[in-house]
């Protein structure tokens, strides 16, 4: 059986449950390992994946997490992005501050995420949605 | 899946197998906190060689468990933290404060059998 070329490799896992929260992360741990991530660079993406569709199921109850592989010949990477229809983040500064949590609960929350990943963004938008996209680069 | 919990003499060891659900662990927490009192155990250890990720739901429950644990008057060791899983905790801003940990079982077993000693001379 052979392996469909790395960059058309686009995975949509759906997130709704902490069981979807187990399998989002496990499949971006199997595609980062595919794109020769080392262990531990899989485990901080496989980790960060699981943050994001934490959020999902906390705030938005669900939505879609999408990993998309990069392999532009030397450039190799990972694309993680975590969608829902949820509320949206009223204020985007301060849910990226350190510490900040609505849920009342104790995440990390975005600012965590941040610091796993290479490249981070957020679109929000109140009553829409929320989009957090981040990318690693394999070294 | 569950995570299966051996009784060994005074202390109960649980042995994380595979990849955890929210649920999973919740369940871990409520069985431990319960089989510490049927057992009368002194010590627990919770065995995360084989746990895939650490985020912060896990370490939250891991820090709970090894409270509980304590107010029910036993003691708490997390043995096994991986190498990349201990990276990957410290990127995202998680330690486990306040919760002891060893290296492996064998640390685990030593640090327990070293603690419950020495709280019976007090």
């Amino acid at each position: 059986m052979s392996e469909p070329p790395l960059e058309a490799s686009e995975i949509r896992v759906p997130v709704e449950s902490d069981v979807d929260i187990v399998a989002a992360r496990q499949k971006g741990r199997a595609l980062a390992t595919r794109l020769g991530f080392s262990s531990s660079d899989a485990t901080i993406i496989a980790t960060a994946i699981s943050e994001l569709a934490r959020n999902i199921v906390l705030y938005a109850s669900r939505g879609e997490i999408v990993l998309i592989a990069l392999d532009r010949g030397m450039q190799r990477g990972l694309i993680i992005s975590a969608k829902d229809e949820g509320e949206g983040i009223p204020d985007i500064r301060q849910a990226l501050q350190d510490g900040y949590s609505t849920s009342g609960r104790l995440g990390v929350g975005l600012p965590g995420v941040k610091r796993l990943m290479d490249e981070f963004d957020i679109a929000s938008e109140t009553g829409k949605g929320t989009i957090v996209t981040v990318r690693k680069w394999k070294p | 899946m569950q995570v299966p919990i051996l009784k060994q003499g005074p202390y109960l060891i649980a042995s994380i197998q595979s990849a955890l659900t929210d649920a999973d662990l919740l369940q871990l927490r409520e069985s431990l906190v319960e089989q510490v009192g049927r057992y009368r155990s002194r010590g627990v250890i919770v065995d995360v060689t084989a746990l895939d990720v650490m985020d912060s739901f896990a370490s939250r429950i891991l820090r709970d468990i090894a409270t509980m644990i304590k107010l029910r008057g036993a003691e708490t060791v997390i043995v096994g933290i991986d190498p990349d899983v201990a990276l990957a905790m410290v990127r995202l801003g998680l330690n486990l404060e306040g919760v002891a940990t060893t290296l492996d079982l064998e640390e685990g077993l030593a640090f327990l059998n070293k603690r419950t000693k020495s709280d019976g001379k007090r």
